[in-house]
C-alpha cells in the first residue's frame, strides 16, 4: 500500500501525458476523431477546369462539404455559414480552402459549380466526375445521397457536415449541420495555429 | 375513510410515511442540482458486432435514442472496437477509432447508422435545467426514459 502511494505522483504525471493532446482536440466545436485518419486521396475534376486533387492543398486547413448546386435548403446554408467564416477569417483565410463535392454529377458540371459558388466566396473550389468516380468519394469518406423523386427536378437527400483536414490531411474533425460561422472561425483557427 | 382510518392507526402512519417520502423525493429532485461524473455519454461498438450481423443475428448495441443535457451530459463518445469500418451517425469510423460529438444546443439530431440495426439513430439533446421546476421535469422526464 505504502509503494503503491508512493507511486502516485508517477501515475498522475502518466495520466497527465496521456491525456494532454486529448484536451487539445476536445476544445474544438465539431465532432472529433481520434486518432485522426489520413484523409482519402481523390482526384476529380475542379470548378476551375484544373484536376482537383486534396493532396495539392497540403499545407492548408481543406474544409470539405458534399452537396448540389440544386440543393434547396442545406446547401445554401452551409456554404453561407462558410463564406462567412471565410471572411471573418481575414488573412488566416488564405491558408483555408473550401472544397465541395457534388453528390449530384449528373447535372453538376464543372462550369455549374464554379458560377453557383462564385455567388458564396470566389475562392470556394467545387468537384465533379463520374457518377462512379463521385460514389467512390463519397464511400471514403461515409458520406450517403439518395436520389429524391424523378423528372428533371428531383432531389438529393444527402449528409449535410462539413469535415475538417488538417495541413498534414488528416481528417481530424466533423461539424454537424447547424453550427455558425463563429463555431468554424474558432476551430479552423484551432487547426491552423 | 377517515373512520377506517381512526380504527387502524397503522394505515395512517402507512399514509403519512408514503406522502412525507413522497414530498421528499419532489423536494430533493427540484433542489438537488443534476450533475454527472463525466459529461461524456460513451457507447462502443464491440469486436464482432460486423461479422455476427453479417451471420443473420440482430445485434443491438445502440439505444434508438440516446438522451442528453447541455452543459451537464452534452458529449457523446463513441468507440468502434470491431475489426472492420462502421458508420455511425454521419461518420465513418475506422477500426480502433473514436469520436467525440458534442453539443451546445438543445435540439433532436438524427442520424443514420450502420451499427444499428434499424439504421437510424436520435439524439436528443434536452436544455439544462437551470430551476427547480426544469430540475422536476428533467428528473421525472429521465425515469420515465428509463422505464418506457
Amino acid at each position: 500500500m505504502r509503494y503503491a502511494t508512493r507511486l502516485m505522483p508517477l501515475w498522475a504525471c502518466m495520466l497527465l501525458s496521456m491525456t494532454a493532446p486529448a484536451a487539445e482536440v476536445e476544445v474544438l466545436k465539431a465532432g472529433v476523431f481520434n486518432p485522426a485518419r489520413e484523409a482519402p486521396e481523390f482526384s476529380v475534376h475542379g470548378s476551375d477546369g484544373a484536376p482537383l486533387v486534396l493532396s495539392h492543398y497540403r499545407g492548408k486547413v481543406v474544409v470539405l462539404a458534399f452537396g448540389y448546386t440544386s440543393c434547396p435548403n442545406v446547401c445554401p446554408v452551409t456554404l453561407a455559414v462558410l463564406a462567412q467564416a471565410h471572411r471573418k477569417l481575414g488573412a488566416q483565410g488564405s491558408q483555408v480552402q473550401v472544397i465541395y463535392i457534388t453528390v449530384d454529377p449528373e447535372r453538376d458540371s464543372a462550369e455549374r459549380l464554379r458560377q453557383y459558388l462564385a455567388a458564396f466566396d470566389s475562392t470556394f473550389v467545387g468537384g465533379t466526375g463520374t457518377a462512379l468516380q463521385m460514389a467512390e468519394v463519397r464511400r471514403s469518406y461515409g458520406v450517403t445521397a439518395e436520389k429524391v423523386g424523378t423528372g428533371k427536378d428531383y432531389a438529393v437527400a444527402h449528409s449535410s457536415f462539413v469535415y475538417l483536414i488538417t495541413r498534414e490531411g488528416k481528417l481530424r474533425a466533423l461539424m454537424p449541420f447547424g453550427h455558425k460561422a463563429d463555431d468554424y472561425v474558432h476551430d479552423i483557427s484551432l487547426l491552423l495555429n | 375513510m377517515v373512520g377506517t382510518l381512526h380504527k387502524r392507526p397503522w394505515m395512517l402512519i402507512a399514509a403519512v410515511t408514503v406522502a412525507v417520502a413522497a414530498l421528499g423525493t419532489v423536494v430533493w429532485a427540484a433542489f438537488t442540482p443534476v450533475t454527472f461524473a463525466s459529461r461524456e455519454e460513451t457507447f462502443e461498438i464491440p469486436k464482432g458486432t460486423w461479422a455476427r450481423r453479417m451471420a443473420g443475428n440482430k445485434v443491438e448495441i445502440l439505444p434508438s435514442a440516446v438522451y442528453l443535457t447541455v452543459g451537464i451530459r452534452d458529449v457523446l463518445l463513441l468507440k468502434n472496437l470491431d475489426d472492420v469500418p462502421q458508420i455511425f451517425g454521419p461518420t465513418l469510423m475506422m477500426p480502433g477509432q473514436s469520436f467525440r460529438l458534442p453539443f451546445e444546443t438543445a435540439s433532436s439530431y438524427q442520424f443514420a447508422c450502420t451499427a444499428h440495426a434499424s439504421g437510424q439513430m436520435t439524439v436528443v439533446v434536452d436544455a439544462q435545467p437551470d430551476n427547480p421546476w426544469q430540475r422536476l421535469v428533467w428528473r421525472a422526464r429521465r425515469a420515465f426514459r428509463a422505464v418506457a
